[in-house]
This record gives structure tokens, sequence and C-alpha cells, in this order.
């Protein structure tokens, strides 16, 4: 083909060849962006070690899902069909910015494989590419300049608002996409004006409207737009990529490997240090993090990737309820901790010593606040983690002894006694007294022994009102014709809040001692109505028979016919059913608890607009209930609200800590007699056919 | 600055049922948790505190039977530097004067500029500090709820007074103190702490080592003797509200509106 315009390989500006600026830019650009990326990794050859190099077709899988498919993005419709547009269009155009920067020494560059038939259908689809990124990226700006959502919005004291930065990469984005169309369209502007078959340009594309915009332009000026536009793409492209490790556009470099290393199993807390036995903990040094290098890599890693989107915060029911706390800025605080202690300006600066993180970055209360439900790692698109981080700083504070005094009772009697209420071991059993006659518990020992133990925990042995839940437990499994037992004074706390508060060598004791139990009482496996002791027995400890939940055990029985429903004492009321944040999000059982509500004939059930797994946390569990914290009002009373904008008369959990958060929401809320609450188990007795004392209701 | 504190153990009201025994001789003790006192925990921190602020150390000095070493550990796990376990069996029985009369010989065996109790004990009458003092001859501030140091030789103290006033004095050292709660945040000590602190050796002292007649503590020496412990009866115009915490807190404010005390 003729060329019609002189190519920036063989131009001049000011007599100097052009073909200079198209090796200094890009060196320049490439020197600078390797420099910047070498700063950024030294704190991640500093950090703790993690070990994520392993389950590469789990990680492969994750990748391709969420990363290339980004199948987190439509959760949020708007901003997530936007981003998969933005997304796929870099991919494409990848090659073409490639192509260009290159095509700036050597005029007849072709990509390797795009000479043929190939590069048609390429070119078509990159003009195609980098009109839709153009139109997305205007209506981002639209959405981020002039609707503003409130999820980007930051908080005083988070400092400065961001929507600066937003707009300002938008723009470096639009301008990269006029220069690569118009760049094109002025070849075929001039070719179409020197008579020639143009440059096959996709309809309707940007660089077709370009082109036809540039119908009536002189060849000089298609000249002096071809070259100065090639050098604006040129400049813009490498500034863009030297810009983003400066800020959150840092995500389009490591959310690649961000998500390929992203947690894989949920429910689990990280080790105090990975490689380190629970032999070897007493010879650490120090626990937990206290100081940015003691993060791991990954979750340094994380730091630098988030894309401030804002989704954790939006789903964080801490934040929801203004606790001192939002997942966004957690990551947003610990990457500029990252950035301002290891600066690239100027040049060979020393390091600034690190200070304490509680200190200087985050807050007692801030990380206090967290009730770890994992709404935020659910939802980020770019696999953060925020539990194991603050589970980290919570074991820094626990080891200097920063435990807010709410909690330092509950802690201390858990040591003594077992539970948090400092209630006398004896007790453990009382709640089974009331069902002597009827269905008898048998406590596991030297005289009694049972195929299933049924781990019953703190709260539901203690408390006054959560025992019904354990009877109701009891009784389901007695009409299912289980043959079961407790461990009685022998069971301590499952622990579940006291690894996730920090105190990680008490949680080990109490799981050592309840381990012998269970392998005393020779049980082949374990039954629980609390998701927080199902989730502890199931991903915290190990070497103990396999765990159920109650609402797995009653779906079961139920199809294997062994429990028969009834629709006893139907009333009309609409049920709605509330995930526990340790049964759903965390152990994916959402379908269990649900077909059991729906084997109740007659039983009309609806669910909240949040649920499954974005399932609004009550306000906690375990030691959860004892902490004070700074907010505007309880998580349950949204959650209570929630369930009456579904329409709903009864919320069903099947967790005691969520039924403690609802009963008192409802009354905090002055919806007593409109609302109420029950938990599954209670509820499947109510409408039991082999229960007789159901029946005669 | 060279700080003693003088702590105890005892039942934790918090997690115990407590029971009197049956032939009123004490309490039942079977199924007894025990914990350092509350008011001397603070008074440790306090200690550490001071000491992290001006230097110097910290010892926690404990009177009772071999299981007090367990509270003097967690006391140094928490930040104390020495621990000293004053315990033989001739020091059982002691009455207050006799406690505080075995500690007087330790605080004489060191050289301490300030010496801290806890105002009263869980189990205790709050009379160990003021004895201490008069014993050593030394300035005494009972119900101190904040330390300023002034200097080498003066502290700056504060009481909480009648109706939430607050009362600062000052008070020249060698001085003991015995502090109220609420005076700081005391720190958590977690099982980490103890087991790091575990294999530190805490030195046991005798009537011996101390250079005390036997006689003169314990039971032998004891001037005042208990006699017997009882579950008041109840008496005349007093009625025990009974039912659910609901129905109680009904009952107990319509009784209160009844009798004018809420409008």
């Amino acid at each position: 083909m003729e060329t019609v315009l002189i190519p920036p390989a063989n131009a001049s500006f000011i007599g100097i060849a052009t073909i200079t600026f198209s090796w200094l830019i890009p060196l320049i650009g490439v020197v600078v962006f390797s420099y910047i990326m070498a700063m950024r990794i030294i704190p991640l050859l500093k950090a703790a070690p993690d070990l994520r190099w392993n389950r590469f077709g789990e990680r492969f899988g994750k990748l391709i899902k969420i990363w290339l498919l980004q199948f987190r993005q439509p959760r949020y419709m708007l901003a997530g069909v936007l981003h998969i547009i933005i997304f796929i269009g870099f991919l494409i155009l990848s090659i073409r910015s490639t192509s260009l920067v290159i095509i700036g020494i050597s005029e007849n560059f072709v990509f390797p494989g795009l000479g043929g038939g190939l590069g048609v259908v390429y070119s078509l689809l990159k003009d195609y590419a980098a009109t839709a990124v153009l139109v997305a990226c205007i209506i981002a700006m639209i959405r981020r300049g002039i609707i503003k959502p409130a999820r980007y919005a930051v908080p005083e004291r988070y400092g400065k608002d961001h929507t600066g930065e937003a707009v300002f990469v938008l723009c470096l984005i639009a301008t990269l996409m006029i220069s690569e169309s118009l760049f094109e369209a002025s070849t075929a502007a001039a070719q179409v004006q020197k008579g020639l078959h143009g440059e096959l340009i996709a309809p309707l594309s940007l660089a077709w409207f370009f082109k036809l915009l540039l119908g009536g332009a002189s060849i000089s000026s298609l000249q002096a737009i071809h070259l100065s536009i090639y050098y604006i793409h040129d400049i813009t492209f490498f500034f863009f990529m030297c810009f983003l490790p400066l800020g959150k556009h840092f995500h389009v470099i490591t959310s690649i490997f961000n998500v390929f290393f992203m947690r894989i199993e949920r429910g689990n807390v990280k080790p105090v240090q990975h490689g380190i036995s629970d032999e070897q903990l007493d010879d650490l040094e120090s626990f937990g993090v206290k100081n940015l290098t003691d993060f791991t890599w990954k979750h340094m890693l994380d730091f630098y990737s988030c894309a401030d989107c804002g989704r954790c915060s939006d789903q964080c029911p801490a934040n929801a309820v203004k606790r001192p706390l939002s997942p966004r800025f957690i990551s947003i605080k610990g990457r500029d901790a990252l950035f301002t202690s290891h600066p690239i300006y100027p040049l060979g600066a020393a390091f600034p010593e690190s200070k304490p993180l509680m200190e200087t970055v985050y807050d007692d209360d801030e990380i206090w606040s967290c009730t770890t439900c994992g709404a935020c790692e659910q939802e980020c698109p770019l696999g953060i983690e925020y539990i194991d981080k603050i589970v980290d700083l919570r074991r820094g504070m626990v080891d200097e002894g920063a435990v807010p005094q709410s909690l330092q009772k509950p802690l201390r009697a858990l040591e003594k006694r077992g539970n948090p209420w400092g209630k006398m071991e004896k007790k453990r059993i009382e709640w089974t007294k009331d069902l002597a006659e009827e269905s008898p518990v048998k406590v596991l020992g030297k005289k009694e022994s049972a195929p299933t133990l049924y781990f019953v925990d703190s709260i539901t042995s203690y408390d006054d009102r959560m025992q019904d839940i354990g009877r109701a437990t009891a009784k389901v499994m007695t009409a299912a014709g289980e043959d079961f037992g407790i461990l009685g004074k022998a069971e301590k706390d499952s622990g579940h809040e006291v690894r996730r508060f920090g105190e990680e060598m008490l949680f080990q004791d109490l799981r050592d001692k309840n381990t012998d139990a269970i392998l005393n009482s020779g049980v082949e496996k374990i039954i629980t109505a609390d998701p927080h002791a199902f989730n502890a027995l199931k991903n915290d400890y190990v070497e103990i028979p396999p765990v159920e939940h109650i609402s797995q055990f009653i779906l079961a029985k139920i199809k294997s016919g062994d429990l028969k429903l009834s629709a006893n004492g139907s009333n009309g009321k609409v049920y709605t059913y509330h995930d526990p944040c340790y049964l759903g999000r965390h152990n994916d059982l959402y379908d269990e608890p649900r077909a059991v509500l729906d084997a109740i004939p007659g039983l009309k059930r609806v669910d909240m607009q949040k649920c499954r797994d974005r399932s609004f946390c009550c306000g906690g569990g375990g030691l959860m209930l004892f902490y004070e914290p700074e907010e505007e009002q309880r998580m349950g009373v949204l959650r209570v609200e929630m369930a009456a904008e579904a329409g709903a008369d009864v919320i069903v959990t099947a967790c005691p800590f969520c039924l403690v958060n609802m009963e008192d929401a409802i009354k905090v809320a002055g919806m007593e007699g409109k609302m109420e609450a029950i938990d599954l188990a209670e509820l499947v007795v109510q409408h039991t056919d082999n229960n007789e004392s159901a029946s005669s209701e | 600055m060279e700080i003693l504190v003088c702590v105890k153990r005892v039942p934790d009201t918090a997690e115990n049922e407590i029971e009197v025994n049956s032939d009123g001789s004490g309490i039942e003790t079977d199924d007894l948790v025990y914990s350092v006192n509350e008011w001397d925990n603070y008074a440790v921190e306090e200690a550490i505190q001071i000491r992290d602020d001006k230097g110097g150390s910290v010892t926690v000095v404990s009177v009772g039977d071999e299981e007090s070493e367990e509270v003097v550990r967690r006391e140094m796990a928490m930040g104390a530097d020495h621990g000293l376990l004053l315990s033989d069996d001739a020091f059982e029985g002691s009455d207050g004067k006799g406690i505080a009369a075995i500690l007087k010989t330790a605080v004489e065996k060191g050289s301490y500029d300030l010496i801290l109790t806890g105002a009263q004990a869980d189990d205790g009458a709050g009379q160990v500090g003021g004895m201490l003092a008069a014993m050593l001859d030394m300035p005494y501030a009972s119900l101190v709820n904040t330390i300023e140091v002034i200097d080498d030789k003066k502290l700056k103290i504060g009481r909480e007074i009648e109706g939430g006033n607050q009362e600062m004095s000052e008070i020249e050292m060698p001085c003991v103190l015995s502090i109220q709660t609420g005076i700081n945040e005391p720190r958590y000590v977690g099982i980490r702490g103890i087991r790091k602190v575990a294999s530190i050796d805490i030195p046991v002292h005798g009537p011996g080592d101390l250079g005390l007649a036997a006689d003169t503590v314990g039971a032998a020496g004891a001037g005042v003797k208990c006699l017997d412990y009882f579950v008041p009866e109840l008496g005349e115009g007093a009625e025990m509200l009974e039912g659910s915490t609901e129905e109680i807190v009904e009952k107990l404010i319509e009784l209160l509106k009844a009798k004018g005390g809420l409008k």
C-alpha cells in the first residue's frame, strides 16, 4: 500500500527525526516504570510469608472466573458493565497499543499473527473496542463527576475526596482511545483524498466517525494530526503506565496476581505465621501485625490492588450502622502507609522507620468493630481479604495487652470457666433438666455413649432464652430417632470468636480441651445448631469426626422420611429466612435451611432483598455480644426493618446469636407484636408430626 | 522510681456463685476460680505506666498460700519486673494487722519510693494499706484515682470525694497509696504473656527470711478473729421481687412509682 502520510518513524520535527521521540518516550517510560515497580516490590520482599504457591488448578479457576470473566462485577450492574467494557477493551487494545509504539520505530510492523485475515478481524474488533471504552469512560465520568453514587464519598476522617483521581484516569483512557482512533482515521482520510482504497475501518466506530470528520481536511493538516496524535498517544500511554502504580489504578497491573493468589478456603483464619506450627508459637518474638512489614506479601498486594470501588464498605454492616470501620479504608490507608514508608521520591531516600500501625494508621475501635461476617470479601471483585488482616491486627493488640475492658472479662472467664459469662462448668447441662422426662439427653462419659455428639456451645448452654434452641434441637434429634449425647461439663466454648478476636493461645487451649473430650467420647459424628461452633469445628479444629449443622441433619431426615413435618399451627404468617454469616457465606449452606422451611406444608416464605451471600449480619456473635461499639444504631434493627420490607412477619434464623440480636432488635425497633424471631429447630419442633406435644397445641 | 505493689489472690466474684459454707466459717471453696483482686490489678497497671514513663522497676508482692504465686506471675506477665511471694503456714489466719506486719518486713528489705495497694479486696476490709503506712511511718493516701509524678520526691494525687467532686493533694515519697478502680484501663494479659514468664523464678519468703517472730503473725498473732458467716435473714419491710427479669423490672418500676421515687 502506498504511503499517503509520512509515518512517525520517518518524519521530522524542527529538524529532529521524530524516530528519536519514538525511541526516547518508550525508553524513559520503561525506565521510570521499572523504577517505580521496583520500589513497590521492596515491601513485598520484607513482608511476612504467605503460603499461596499451591492449588494451582483452583487458582486458575478463580483467575478465569473472577479476573477474566469478571464474575463479581455485575453484582453492581451499571458500574459492573462499564468495568467489563473497559476491562475487555483494555485486553483487546493492549495488542494495538503495543503495535502502535513499535510502529513509531518501524513503520511496517505488524503484530505476529495479525498479518492476514485475522488481522482484519482484529482491526474491526479493536475499532469497536476503542469506541465502547470511550463511551464507557464518558458514562463513568458522568457517574463519578455528576451523579456521584454515595459509596464513593470519602468521610472526612479519611481525608480528601477521590473523584479527581478517578476522573483524571478516565480522561487518560479517553485520550488513548481518541488518539488511537484519530491516528488511524487520519491515514484513512488521506487515502480517500488521494483516491486510494482506504484501510478498512469498522463502520460506526470512533475511527469511522473521525474519518468522516476529517474528510475535508487538507493533506498537510492530516499529516500534522497524524504525527501529533501519534505522540500524544505515545506520551499518554507511557504516562498512564507510570501513573498506575501511584494510586488506585495499580489494580490494572496487580489484579491478575491478586485474584490468582486470593483466598480459596472460607471460614478459616490464617495461622499466626505461615510455616510455624502450633508447637513453635511460643518461640515467636511477637504475635500478629503490629508494623506494616508484619503483614504478609499477599495482604500488601491487597493494599496495592484496591480499586477504591467501595463495594466492601457498601456491604459492610459495621459501616452501615456507622461503626468506625470501613473496609475500603483498611485497604486505602494500608496502601498509603506502604507508599509513604517506601517513597519513590526523592531518589534513594532512606525509608522512614516504621511506626506501630495502631498508633499511626488504624484505630482500636475500627479494628474491634468487625464482626468477621465476610460480606466485604464476598463482594470484592479483586479478591482482597479483610478478615485475616483484622484478626492479625487483633492478635497484635492482644499481644500488647490493648484489649477493651468490655472484652477482658469474658476472655478471662473463658480461660477459667470455658465460657464467656464465667458460669460454673457443672451448670452447662442445666438446660437438659426440663427434658428429663420427655426426651432425656445423655451426657457422654464413662457410663453413657452414643454415636452422635450434639455440640451445644456456650450461649445455648447458659442463656435462658437460647436454652430453648438446645431443647428444640434435642427434641428434633430424638424425634428423628438419632442416638446422641452431649459432653456436659467437659465441653468448653468452641473458641470461635476467641480466635477471631485475636487470642490465639486461648483458642488453642479451648480447642485442645474440646478435641480431647470429643475423641474420648468415641462419637462418629458431630451435630451442632450453632453456626459459630459449626464453623470452628469444621474449619478450625483438626482430626475430629465430621460435623453437621442441624439444618443439614433435619433436611436429610425429612428426605429419608424419619422426620415428618405437618402444617401444625400454620397461621398464615409470612416467614423469611435470615442467613447466618457462618452458615451461609462462610460455609455455603444457603439451600438446606430454606428447603427445611419449604418442607413445612402451607408455610409461606419470602426472601429479603439482602439474602444468601449478601445476607446482612445481625450484629455478630460470641465475644461481639460483649463488645460495646460506637454505633448509631444496631445492625439487628436494620435487619429487622429489611424483613418488614420484604413483607415478613417472622424471621427464622439458624443461629443462637442471630436470634439474640433479632429479638433484641425487634424490641429496640418497637416492633413487638408485629415481628417475631424464631430458630429453625424451634420451628421444626412446632411442626413435627412425631412430636405429640406439638400436635396438641 | 522503685515501686512495690501489694496484690492478693481472691475468688473472682464475677465468675463464682459465692455460698456460705454449712458451719459458717467461710465460703464454699470447691468450685471457686480465683484471680487477682481487681483493685490490685489497677495498682499494678498504674505502677507499670509510671515505670514506662519515668524509669525504675516494679515489684509485685503477695501474702498468701502457694497458689498465690499464680497471681504474682500474672502481674509479671502484665509487665512487673520482679515478683515476691510471702508464704508460710505460720502466716495463715493473719488479721489485717498481721498482713501489714508481714508486708512491712518485705518493704524494709528493699528500697522503694512508692508502695501501692488496692483500695480494698473483694474479700477484705480495706485496712492493710493504712496500717502498712503507719508501721512504715510513711505518708498515706487512700482511694487514689489519679497520680502525677512531680519530681523524684513528690507526687500529685487525686481522690474522688462526695458528689463526684475531685480532691487533689501533694504527697512526699516514699509513701503508700491505696488505688481506686478506674484510675486507668489495665492491659490484657493473655495466655501467651503468662507462658512467657512461666519459667521465671519467684522467690518465696517465710518468717525466717523476713526476720519475723512466727507468733506475731498468723492466727496466733491475730487480734481480730472471724466468728461467723451467714446470709442475713429476710427482715421486716424487706420484699424480694420474684419472676423473670422483665417482671422484676416491671414490679420495681411500679413500686418506685407508688412510693414516689419515680414520677
